[in-house]
């Protein structure tokens, strides 16, 4: 069973983020780390492997420093990274990320299961994945709260609002897996130490035969045109118990679909 | 925590990335098996042996017990490494921080320096691994700052030794599978791998103390104890090898402090921006100021000295009086920041919501143990003059 977990490098969440003049993210203001939702896809790809065998390769594109998610996934314990860094990728939108993205799974080869998180945790789009399983013709599976690998077909379980559904489809196949799925280990020292010696290769847009034309700012199908920030919290709500004070909690949660 | 409030001297700029991919690891570990609990196991002045197991099993797969040691399934790491792991288990508490002190660089590193190739084998893979706890047993009750005066008595018998005597204030005894017993014999004193179950050895519990009550402490008690000729550690004859032993351990003490000082400056920090008094956060007042800005001068100090400390040791090796100093300084410094961000949080500086008390209590141990602040002063002292005054 080889695995590609797609990863990628975020602003610390943290830290003070903000956006450029053209309100693609600011990604030098603030330290960035492997988004805390690739963890939990990183984590279900070393689970799998460690139960059976094969590979488990970290693919991430992004600025030099997006490198760093990589390394935090060797650390974890994948087996090999690969990092796309060209200058011609920066502002590309969730289309050309999938493209690039795309072409560089086609190189890696031989994979039988795509891994991502549920949705990075500066974009929030969740749209990657299935654009993703398009682009490589492979079944998408998306939301997965529980994973299960056998006789070349993946079972997840999805669970929504009201129900959980069991979704099953023949591998190779895409797979995002939410924050319910496990709970993502810390780097051993021995992980921090195997991780020097793990193999990782840099490729450009060049490597992958991806036209230029196709990714960047210039090329993305969306521009985001104003960006503001959040307005300040309000003051919450006191609810003084003269009797009604368990049912005035249970309406507030149910009024949110907490509960 | 965001580094920007508190390191204003840009610190983490003197470490490599994966010195913070280790810190990191060991805050994680914390954060999940230590900080949920801690308050409430210092409280009850109990720590469960079940979840002693629980949390060295944890380190163990961390790769923490031993970790600066080569082979043996220890995991090799440097000083440097090692001191950062200290600062995270002590900004937690300095009692989980003695815990992993006792094993790796007491326990462990005495068999590893000083044991045979069986020895060795027989218990570091374990101990590394979290599945046998250790212990070390040099002071007793008559003989503190003076353990060449020691009672603890090893004769052979045939080829086996026998075992009197009682060791005290030892730090995980109760929950040991193994002590690690200093005792003298008429080729001077020598070290003995003692497991607990051996006939004639007991292990009870120190109770009541007012300080590191989130750590295990007890005695070592020595009836009669009969053990194979194999169980003296081969590498060493005299007080070189124990004291030689607290060197590393002192070392680690260097760097922990400076945990449980850092928690103090933080928690006095974050406090003093939220409560108002007079109208305002009590962090605009300039005496408030004046104690934030100087504990944060000695904890930028200490973490400097305890990084400076740690790069010689990587690249040279430390002698005795260059850890006195770094533990003279930097455990009196993280006991004067805890006093101090205690006053700050004013009567809610002494609640058991805060972890200050519970750290400035901690450190009058720390203070203490591991060399007394007076022998250390004595041996920086003697270093500088070239005279022993203790003598």
């Amino acid at each position: 069973m080889n695995i590609v977990v797609c990863v990628k490098y975020v602003p610390d969440a943290q830290g003070d983020r903000a956006f450029e003049a053209d309100h693609t993210t600011d990604r030098e203001a603030v330290d960035g780390l492997l988004s805390e939702l690739d963890e939990y896809a990183v984590e279900e790809a070393l689970k799998i492997v460690e139960a059976g065998e094969g590979e488990v390769t970290v693919l991430t594109m992004g600025p030099e420093d997006a490198a760093t998610a990589v390394k935090k996934s060797l650390q974890m314990g994948a087996d090999k990274g690969v990092h796309v860094l060209d200058d011609a990728i920066a502002g590309s939108d969730s289309v050309a990320t999938s493209l690039i993205l795309a072409e560089a799974i086609r190189k890696i080869g031989d994979v039988d299961l795509v891994l991502t998180g549920l949705a990075s945790t500066d974009g929030v789009m969740s749209v990657v994945p299935a654009m993703l399983a398009e682009r490589l013709g492979m079944p998408q599976v998306t939301f997965a709260s529980e994973l299960t690998v056998e006789d070349g077909s993946v079972t997840i379980r999805r669970d929504n609002e009201a129900f959980s559904e069991t979704v099953e489809a023949s591998l190779p196949a895409v797979v995002s897996v939410t924050d319910q799925i496990n709970e993502p280990r810390y780097p051993s020292f021995k992980g921090i130490m195997a991780a020097k010696k793990k193999p990782v290769e840099t490729w450009g847009l060049a490597d992958l035969g991806v036209d230029v034309a196709h990714v960047g700012l210039g090329a993305s199908w969306t521009m985001v045109t104003d960006t503001q920030a959040r307005p300040p919290r309000e003051a919450g709500q006191v609810v003084t118990d003269e009797g009604q004070g368990g049912e005035a909690l249970a309406q507030f949660l149910a009024d949110r679909r907490l509960a | 925590m965001p580094a920007a409030t508190h390191d204003l001297l840009d610190l983490d700029s003197l470490l490599t990335e994966d010195e913070r991919a280790v810190r990191a690891s060991v805050r994680q570990a914390c954060a999940d098996l230590v900080l949920p609990h801690v308050a409430g196991w210092y409280e009850n002045g109990d720590l469960p042996a079940a979840q002693v197991r629980e949390l060295v099993g944890e380190f163990g797969r961390l790769g923490l017990l031993g970790m600066h040691l080569e082979g043996y399934g220890c995991a090799g790491m440097g000083a440097v490494d090692y001191g950062l792991a200290c600062t995270e288990l002590e900004a937690a508490d300095s009692g989980i921080r003695s815990m992993v002190s006792v094993q790796g660089s007491l326990a462990m590193h005495a068999l590893h320096t000083f044991g045979s190739e069986e020895q060795r084998q027989e218990w570091l893979p374990a101990m590394a691994a979290g599945e046998r706890i250790g212990c070390f047993g040099l002071t007793e009750p008559d003989h503190g700052s003076d353990p060449a005066s020691m009672t603890t008595r090893a004769r052979q018998d045939g080829s086996d030794w026998i075992l009197d005597g009682t060791k005290t204030w030892i730090t995980n005894a109760p929950v040991a599978d193994v002590a690690v017993v200093w005792a003298r014999t008429d080729d001077g004193v020598r070290g003995f791998v003692v497991p607990t179950g051996t006939a004639g050895v007991q292990t009870p519990t120190i109770s009541h103390k007012l300080s590191l009550r989130a750590s295990v402490t007890g005695q070592v008690v020595l009836e009669q104890v009969r053990l194979p000729g194999d169980a003296v550690l081969p590498g060493v004859r005299g007080l070189k090898g124990p004291l030689s032993c607290l060197s590393e351990a002192r070392y680690g003490i260097v760097w922990g402090a400076m945990g449980a000082a850092r928690t103090a400056l933080l928690t006095a920090l974050e406090y003093a921006g939220t409560r108002e008094q007079f109208g305002r956060p009590i962090s605009g007042f300039q005496l408030t100021q004046a104690k934030l800005a100087r504990m944060h001068q000695a904890w930028a100090t200490g973490t400097l000295l305890a990084l400076h400390l740690g790069r010689r040791k990587d690249e040279h090796g430390l002698r005795p009086e260059q850890v006195s100093v770094g533990k003279l300084n930097n455990v009196t410094a993280a006991l004067e920041i805890c006093r101090t961000a205690r006053t700050v949080l004013g009567a809610n500086g002494i609640s058991g919501d805060y972890p200050l008390m519970r750290h400035a209590n901690n450190l009058e141990s720390v203070l203490t143990y591991e060399g007394t602040e007076e022998m250390h002063t004595l041996v920086v002292g003697q270093a500088l003059t070239g005279e022993p005054a203790y003598r």
